[in-house]
């Protein structure tokens, strides 16, 4: 849904500057996008994007450390960041007053960082730290398997979070070639939204960044993905009582024409979800009229049932998660979920369900634009994706979805040979840890937040 | 100097006969609405014999009424997109509903029914146990969920309503029945414990209209309120561990007693635990156990005051060989501002941050709802955003020095959970 009152212009020096004045309150919410993730690592270096992020909180030439969380919290705002596999980003929300100093704080970030050693070292151990809080928790393993076994050559198989020898071993040399490689204006959005007059917010961002040198960044082409060939399986053990599925079938980009289907698709089997992937952290209420949930935990196999269908750059995943109930193995989980997603692929979706899936993502997509936060996350997030014209016709796009389309990419994409299937089944607490699957482990679900 | 809130919130409010409290508030950001129904029915109200009652009460609101099945009413909402959560903490039974502003009158009729005449049908009872009891063998595998329940138990002591986690136990789900569910909502889920607040683009008194409309036929008298009993906290420090094969990560909660909400403490209270563990990337425990040590992705401490003393909960997740050094840092930072106080800059900043905070909590329509009714419950005013940073500004740096010298590491509770 495209703001008539949204401006989008360019500074000389490449920043794109986006500005959505919104007058309900008199906060404002800067956004700093940069247009690298996880997605633009190279082995050896997994998790460098969202160690840099955390670096960026460590002072910059003008800041210290403190200071780049009290500039913005004097003024009683909110602060964060997140790596995810397409982006990095920053925020700041904060009284109207606070406009200057946030982006004093995010033009120092974009250029004068300072990657003191003892910080880098420092922030090693936090990183393994959050890593090992991600391996606390059997789904977030479980992911990480899947994922790394459906995507087999596309850099979206890493966790955001990078694997622990990566972390181990990278040096401060290593982050601050990432840090000058892509941090620069010509990679790099400021998103302003909130009680802002246009004209007057873009002549503050020129003085806070106009001074900054583009750099012509150049990140490393990302292989394609091949076609997956047939059925993949990965199997997890873990101590526990608990057992978990999980369904990872290759899914289009968020740009491509099947995207609006998919969305559509998700919401027949799962319920419909938004796609603000900052305020989905908030809890989903389940929806009890979906396929799955039909299928699964009204039939007492499962005590709980997700679909994520993500927004990237690049083809991903379509993920199904299950929690098998208690005393349930995961095998008669995965049965029960085969053959209602064989059902559906068979018999077709109707048209009443489409029609209900497409009024809960309308009003999903209306809940999301509820504070200036959110509204300024979705131009950046989908503007770096290269995708916000995409995005404000995605109303459009999702009103022309028949239930032939939502069939035909059900066929296309929930097929067996295009998935993966994952089990994470519960061992006796004296059974040691055991991965079998792809080398490795370690999860992020995503995407990353990485700071507070 | 601390500016104060833009303009006050003043929302329309009615108290109808049957002892509801509704409140109603403009917001005309989006075209959607927020409401809640907040019931004085959260875990501290369980019978000792079945805690988790409560909780379960919750998880059956919406699965049908006396004339609509579960499938029909999830149908209603669903149909409509809208949200319904029912959620249920220590003090608090919740039913919030967001919709879009076309679908509200219907909805609140609809969410109305559902709190005042649940089905609680036989079938929908068995599927919400099953469901009940695997999420609490999840907890048993969730360290912080673990750490933080044995922290409860510790503090409050064993007897005390607020010592068990409002999820309840698997001993209690197993066997509580129909009739356990209809002798908790009768008692708790009443008018007389309501306050329920609208938030959205809508007309104030319009939205008032509807609600009276929709609690209308729900009479009810005055319900005494249940008195919380004192708490007693462990005069010696309580340390315990709890065992959690295969976790790579250990995590720590510990903490003591601190004010209720209307004690006169409380504002010094905040400010302080603002300076021991919220400030910047997690107050002095942030800055120690993260920021030099590099221990831990989170260390910090909460403070959630209640009608009776509520706690200071320290929580760090650390790797299961810095378990010992981290607790000793939070005891060195916490016998530090016991000992030495807080700085008159550390007070300026705490006092800044948080009356600045104010516009943020009441920017969405669930933030001012949740605003609203906690405004009622502890009767603090309409004009309550407005003299917030005025009650915060007051607090000295004496004050809240003198707030920290209650706490004291040999008195801590502490409650471990790792592998």
């Amino acid at each position: 849904m495209p703001s008539p009152e949204r401006r989008l212009s360019q500074l000389d020096n490449g920043l794109t500057v986006i500005i959505q004045p919104s007058h309900a309150s008199r906060l404002i919410s800067v956004w700093a996008w940069y247009r690298v993730g996880s997605g633009d690592e190279r082995a050896g270096q997994t998790g460098i994007s969202h160690w840099v992020e955390h670096m960026n909180f460590k002072g910059t030439a003008r800041l210290s450390r403190e200071e780049m969380t009290g500039i913005v919290e004097r003024h009683g705002g909110f602060w964060n960041g997140y790596t995810w596999v397409d982006q990095t980003t920053y925020v700041s929300t904060a009284h109207r007053d606070a406009l200057d100093d946030l982006l004093l704080l995010e033009s120092e970030r974009m250029s004068a960082c300072r990657y003191d050693a003892d910080e880098c070292e420092s922030e090693r151990t936090v990183i393994i730290s959050e890593l090992q809080g991600c391996e606390n928790d059997p789904d977030q393993v479980l992911e990480t398997e899947v994922t790394a076994t459906a995507m087999k050559v596309h850099p979206y198989r890493h966790p955001t979070i990078g694997w622990r020898g990566d972390l181990e071993t990278m040096t401060r040399d290593d982050l601050v070639g990432h840090y000058s490689r892509y941090y620069a204006p010509d990679n790099a959005a400021v998103v302003i939204a909130g009680d802002v007059d246009p004209d007057d917010a873009v002549s503050h961002v020129a003085n806070a960044f106009g001074r900054i040198r583009p750099s012509a960044v150049n990140a490393p082409p990302r292989t394609a993905e091949p076609e997956q060939p047939g059925e993949r399986r990965v199997s997890v053990e873990r101590p526990g009582t608990v057992g978990y599925l999980k369904l990872a079938h290759h899914a289009p980009a968020f740009a491509h024409d099947d995207f609006p289907p998919m969305l559509v698709l998700d919401a027949v089997l799962t319920g419909a979800k938004g796609l603000n992937l900052w305020c989905s952290f908030r809890p989903q209420s389940a929806q009890r009229r979906s396929r799955l949930y039909r299928a699964l935990v009204e039939q007492s196999l499962a005590s709980g049932v997700q679909g994520a269908c993500l927004p990237t750059r690049d083809a991903f995943l379509y993920y199904i998660s299950m929690t098998a109930a208690e005393g349930v193995p995961v095998e008669a989980v995965e049965q029960a979920a085969s053959e209602a997603i064989a059902d559906l692929i068979r018999q077709g979706t109707t048209v009443d369900e489409v029609e209900r899936a497409r009024r809960q993502l309308h009003a999903r997509m209306v809940f999301e634009g509820d504070s200036v936060t959110n509204i300024a996350h979705q131009a950046g997030y989908f503007h770096t994706l290269g995708a916000l014209e995409a995005y404000d016709a995605l109303p459009a796009r999702l009103a022309r979805v028949t239930a032939d389309d939502v069939d035909r990419v059900a066929g296309a994409y929930l097929r067996a040979s295009n998935r993966t299937i994952g089990m994470l089944h519960p061992a006796s607490p004296a059974a040691p840890l055991r991965l079998r699957g792809p080398a490795g482990a370690l999860p992020l679900r995503a995407p990353v937040p990485a700071v507070s | 100097m601390i500016p104060a809130a833009d303009s006050a919130l003043r929302p329309a409010r009615r108290r109808l006969g049957s002892g509801a409290v509704i409140i109603a508030r403009r917001n005309p950001l989006t075209p959607a609405v927020t409401f809640m129904l907040a019931f004085d029915a959260g875990s501290a109200f369980d019978p000792p014999s079945h805690p988790g009652l409560a909780a379960f009460t919750a998880r059956m609101i919406d699965r049908g009424t006396a004339d609509l099945s579960a499938d029909d009413l999830a149908e209603e909402i669903e149909g409509r997109g809208a949200s319904v959560e029912v959620t249920c903490n220590r003090q608090s039974l919740i039913v919030a509903c967001t919709c879009l502003v076309d679908d509200f009158e219907t909805l609140l009729t609809l969410v109305a029914r559902m709190a005042h005449a649940p089905a609680f049908s036989l079938d929908q009872i068995e599927l919400r146990r099953h469901e009940t009891l695997t999420r609490l063998a999840q907890d048993r595998e969730n360290t912080g969920t673990l750490a933080t329940a044995r922290f409860f138990e510790r503090l409050y002591g064993e007897r005390h309503p607020y010592a068990h986690a409002p999820r309840g136990t698997s001993d209690a789900i197993e066997t509580l029945t129909r009739a356990d569910l209809f002798a908790f909502h009768q008692a708790r889920v009443r008018p007389a414990l309501l306050t329920a607040a609208v938030v959205g683009d809508l007309d104030e008194r319009a939205a008032c209209d509807a609600l009276e409309a929709a609690l209308g036929g729900w009479p009810d008298a005055d319900a005494p309120d249940r008195i919380l009993p004192p708490v007693s906290p462990p005069a010696l420090r309580d340390l315990s561990v709890i065992r959690v094969p295969g976790k790579a990560q250990a995590d720590i909660a510990y903490g003591f007693l601190g004010p209720g909400r209307l004690d006169s403490g409380y504002y010094a209270f905040w400010v302080m635990n603002t300076v021991l563990g919220q400030f910047g990337m997690g107050g002095r425990l942030g800055e120690n156990i993260r920021e030099r040590q590099g221990m831990a992705y989170y260390a910090y401490s909460s403070y959630d005051a209640h009608r009776i003393p509520g706690p200071l909960l320290v929580r760090a997740g650390v790797d299961p060989g810095n378990v010992e050094r981290t607790i000793a840092a939070i005891d060195l930072e916490v016998t530090r501002i016991a000992t030495h106080g807080i700085t008159p800059e550390e007070r300026a900043d705490a006092v800044r941050y948080l009356a600045g905070s104010i516009p943020r909590l009441l920017e969405t329509n669930a933030g001012i709802a949740q605003f609203l009714i906690s405004l009622e419950q502890f009767g603090l005013g309409d004009d309550f955003d407005q003299r917030l940073p005025a009650l915060l500004s007051s607090v000295t740096v004496d004050e809240a020095s003198a707030a920290a010298s209650a706490l004291d590491p040999a008195r801590a509770v502490v409650a471990i959970a790792g592998p």
